[in-house]
């Protein structure tokens, strides 16, 4: 029988803002507490009924699970389905949502449009992570673009407007030549079915495009055609620049978004279709790529401790954490990626977290600079506490999640390229000067501004959104089979299906090389 | 001339003798007392043309020896062009009312211009071609000068008829080069002449017969008259401009490249190329700097005939279903948009300034949200019908090898999206400004919402517009 748990999950949150864009009446109190219920409720149940997919979710069968098909326009496929390398994001996604919703009872403007927004993106972004189908995947990948644009653009900061047209058209560009190769990929492959687009081989027999020789053929044409889209999501050095303004200027739960699960979808795609589809062009561009990640994180660090504003600070240290991702998967072993998957999770909570704790104390002071804060720790000792554990975990401190991620990458990476595991590590030190100095600079010393006397420590309602974060952070620190248990199989097929295929493009081009 | 071919073009004739009709029965009676109703008329007239032609043609039947086609493409263009002929003269009655320049004459030259139009998608020959053409054209530059007492719109009828005289006669020496070296005017003779390798008289003949349907789909570099005569018009002239006749200007760019040079695809695809390549390019960086959204909005349009002109280029069957696709979404999103910007107004006068809407998404949420779905469909962002037309124009230049042209083509509608998303940015982030009233005219918020609600729910199954479109391609291209 076929189930529709996928759809279902994807679209309560759609369903949940038509019915509060339809519905709702009114820009008074009672409207907007309204809104804020019905958002909390809608994603609140989302993440309980994604609960069943990861009950039922069989982490030994590496194929997709749940698949759901039906007929679509021009031969494609409305097609949805999960493995073991995307329920994880799923959950990550259904997981973060309430918690995102919850963080934004604050906001006093256009409360109805904003929960409108955020629904709609939820949808957005579970089905990036569902879709199965080429074109399917490029809708809900692009059209995410939609609502991010209108939440930075209209509960911005003051630069918000330079800040939301940097950040569509920026993601815009690098995705319109992913459409080219999708339409490449349907025209030669006659199909946009990801999982059988995963066993068809593209050519990868080499050419020349104005007297310049391509190595790995049309593979590499594609596989940069998606670098494009995925590199600027991720965001990787050097097209990282819409990062920063984008979440500096987005209100809290925008960038708590954007960090926890919008940039996922970069590392995501990785996965999903630059490793399995085009292997050769993946070989041919795996050096660029890794030092691109090593100098990511060593100078996106560098970077980060010259900040003086929070967000911008800890934009810079996702893009330095997001080096270790994509130097993960490209290590293409299994720790490599284990590591990056289990990094692109554990970033999630915590840089979410981070976020949280700016907006708890920008809500109160109405300032992300550094200087306008310290000596925190007197009045507000609970917010210490929590920012403390996050401070750590982003550092990579042993026992959190943090840890794990950066560990398992730096080994996988080790195995294949010790330079570029050796520039790599030193970003580890890095991290730590620039989040423990943040952290010093903010909540430690004396309390001697005047304007922070009164401040006041986190109500109930922050601390409950904190908690399971904190609950996760540390669960995934020291037990992280709970991760590694149901994408190693998939890591482990996705590594199969990559070595045979190159394999046997080898065997193929040594075939080519004997009969001339 | 036996009554089989008269029955072929019996849509044709009935709109014609109904012009006429209308004509002499508002001149001996009420004159432009009559002219509500006769809008009224003229639309359900078109509507049921349309029904008429849409449910009972099949096949591919010719008259006048070859003069006529009425196949399944000629058919698909003109239900596009009948039902939005009839959705500009609904939506634009009010406005003309209001403004006293509802004259009789306007929805009389209006179907006059649609049986040129009807004429133009079924020739099967140059002569009948440039009839419809003509025919279309003298009823168009009258209406752009419908207000007579104002400047700009006089000058925009002048514009548009100086600069279509013009293009008149570049197409009609095309045409006398082409007869001279194929011997005949008919399509069917012409492609029998040239194929693989046509005589250089004959190519000649197909550049100046190219650059004569280039000004009327307003492809660059004949674009110039578009921007002024946008601007100049009414704004219910602009609306219809926008569609209608581009739809029936294309469908005529296809079918002469297809039927009558279809020997020669890769003469001409060069140049339809760079047609759509310019187009694409002018339309979106132009279209930055405008202040007016009549102006911006010509501006687009330009921007997406490149991306029409783009599944032509490619030369196959594919790309003429692509092309259609993408006019049929073309005409449906500027409908809707246009039903809008005839609603902008202050003080009971029209508005066209862009600045004027900031802050509009405040005042009125649901007009907004309508607009900006439009727009992001306009701009081919997905999850909207705009991308799929895109989607499916890309996939057509991609298989007919203009892999350039695609990624050229992706990367203009990038800076396109820029002045789309100005308009989002008036609406939505902009500061407050002096209010703008967008009427109470339920006819124009009904077709807003209709054509934002197609954009969404389109993209479920097209409406079947996908078969149909189709089927069209095949009896083109063969």
């Amino acid at each position: 029988m076929e189930s529709n748990l996928l759809s279902l999950v994807t679209f309560i949150p759609a369903i949940a803002a038509l019915i509060l864009a339809v519905c709702l009446r009114g820009e008074d109190e009672a409207a907007q507490r309204n809104a804020k219920y019905v958002a909390l409720a809608a994603t609140t149940l989302t993440f309980l009924v994604s609960l069943f997919i990861l009950a039922e979710f069989d982490p030994s069968d590496t194929g997709f699970q749940f698949v759901e098909e039906r007929d679509w326009l021009l031969g494609l496929r409305y097609k949805m389905g999960v493995d073991g390398i995307s329920v994880l994001f799923v959950m990550l996604t259904t997981f973060m949502m309430p918690l995102t919703i919850a963080a934004s009872w604050g906001v006093k403007v256009r409360v109805k449009e904003y929960m409108i927004a955020f629904l709609i993106l939820e949808t957005l972004m579970l089905g990036v992570f569902m879709a199965l189908d080429l074109v399917l995947f490029y809708l809900f990948f692009e059209a995410g673009l939609i609502p991010m644009f209108l939440i930075i653009g209209i509960w911005g900061g003051k630069e918000r407007i330079y800040a939301s047209f940097k950040f569509f058209l920026y993601t815009f560009l690098g995705s319109v030549l992913m459409l080219v190769a999708l339409v490449a990929m349907f025209a030669e492959a006659g199909t946009t079915d990801i999982p059988t687009l995963m066993n068809h081989t593209f050519a990868s027999e080499n050419f020349s495009v104005l007297g310049v020789q391509i190595i790995g053929g049309m593979q590499t044409l594609m596989f940069l055609a998606f670098f494009a889209s995925f590199a600027v999501k991720l965001p990787m050095w050097p097209v990282h620049t819409w990062l920063p303004d984008a979440h500096v200027q987005a209100p809290t739960a925008g960038s708590v978004v954007l960090a926890a699960i919008l940039l996922k979808m970069g590392g995501y795609g990785f996965l999903r279709f630059s490793l399995p589809m085009f292997p050769v062009g993946s070989e041919v561009m795996t050096p660029l790529v890794l030092w691109m990640s090593a100098i990511a994180i060593v100078y996106t660090s560098l970077v980060a401790l010259a900040q003086e504003d929070m967000k911008k600070l800890i934009a810079y240290s996702s893009v330095a954490h997001m080096g270790y991702v994509t130097m993960g998967i490209f290590a293409a072993n299994q720790q490599g990626i284990d590591g990056a998957i289990f990094q692109m999770l554990s970033h999630g909570f915590i840089s979410g977290a981070l976020f949280m704790c700016v907006g708890v104390i920008y809500d109160r002071m109405h300032t992300r600079d550094i200087d306008a804060y310290g000596g925190l720790v007197t009045r507000m000792p609970a917010y210490a506490l929590i920012f403390m554990l996050f401070t750590m975990a982003n550092v990579g401190l042993p026992g959190t999640s943090g840890f794990v991620g950066e560990f398992l990458t730096l080994v996988g990476i080790f195995q294949v390229n010790t330079w570029v595991a050796l520039v790599a590590t030193s970003g580890v030190i890095l991290s730590a000067a620039y989040a423990l100095w943040l952290y010093r600079r903010v909540v430690l010393g004396d309390l001697i501004k005047e304007s922070l006397k009164s401040i006041t420590d986190m109500s109930g309602r922050e601390r409950a959104i904190f908690a399971p974060l904190v609950f996760m952070t540390i669960l995934l620190g020291v037990y992280p089979s709970l991760v590694t248990d149901i994408i190693g199989p998939s890591v482990a097929a996705l590594i199969d299906n990559y070595e045979v295929a190159l394999g046997a493009a080898e065997t193929a081009a040594q075939t080519a090389e004997a009969s001339y | 001339m036996t009554s089989a071919d008269l029955n072929i073009i019996l849509p044709e004739i009935v709109l014609s003798i109904y012009a006429i009709a209308a004509l002499l029965g508002a001149v001996y009676s009420g004159k432009d007392r009559m002219a509500g109703m006769l809008v009224w008329l003229t639309a359900a007239l078109f509507v049921a043309l349309a029904f008429w032609i849409g449910a009972t043609g099949n096949g591919s039947r010719v008259a006048f020896g070859g003069m006529f086609h009425d196949d399944a493409f000629a058919r698909f263009a003109k239900v596009v062009i009948l039902l939005s002929g009839a959705a500009i003269l609904v939506m634009g009655q009010e406005y003309m009312a209001r403004r006293n320049i509802l004259r009789f004459e306007y929805p009389i030259l209006i179907a006059l211009a649609t049986v040129g139009m009807m004429m133009m998608v079924s020739a099967g020959d140059l002569m009948a071609l440039y009839m419809g053409l003509e025919l279309q054209s003298l009823a168009l530059y009258v209406v752009a000068s419908l207000r007579r007492d104002s400047a700009r719109s006089t000058e925009a009828g002048l514009k548009y008829f100086v600069l279509g005289a013009l293009s008149s006669g570049l197409l009609l020496y095309g045409a006398s080069l082409t007869y001279g070296y194929a011997g005949t005017t008919l399509f069917s003779g012409i492609i029998a002449s040239a194929q693989d390798q046509a005589p250089i008289g004959l190519l000649l003949g197909l550049v100046f017969v190219l650059c004569g349907l280039a000004f009327k789909v307003s492809a660059v570099p004949f674009h110039m008259w578009t921007p002024d005569v946008y601007e100049g018009s009414p704004t219910p002239i602009t609306a219809f401009f926008a569609t209608a006749p581009k739809v029936a200007a294309m469908a005529l760019f296809a079918r002469v490249m297809h039927d009558a040079f279809g020997g020669v695809v890769g003469d001409w695809q060069q140049i339809v190329a760079l047609l759509a390549l310019l187009s694409m390019f002018l339309g979106a960086v132009a279209a930055i700097g405008q202040t007016d959204i009549k102006r911006l909005m010509a501006y687009s349009s330009i921007a997406h005939m490149g991306f029409a002109l783009m599944g032509l280029a490619a030369g196959t069957a594919f790309g003429v279903q692509a092309m259609l696709i993408y006019m049929a979404i073309y005409v449906t999103m500027n409908i809707g948009t246009f039903a809008f910007i005839l609603s902008m107004e202050r003080d009971g006068q029209p508005v066209t300034d862009i600045a004027s809407l900031n802050m509009y998404s405040r005042a009125h949420p649901g007009r907004a949200i309508a607009m900006l779905i439009l727009l992001f469909s306009l701009a081919g962002v997905p999850p909207l019908l705009g991308f799929f037309g895109k989607f499916y124009v890309l996939r057509a230049a991609y298989e007919g090898g203009l892999v350039w042209l695609a990624v050229a083509g992706v990367i203009a509608s990038v800076i396109g999206a820029f002045y789309y998303l100005r308009i989002v940015y008036f609406m939505y982030f902009g500061e407050e400004g002096d209010g703008l009233e967008t009427g109470k005219s339920p006819v124009l918020w009904g077709f807003l919402m209709a054509s934002a609600t197609l954009m969404l729910v389109g993209i479920i199954n097209m409406f079947g517009v996908e078969s149909i479109a189709q089927a069209a391609a095949a009896t083109l291209v063969n």
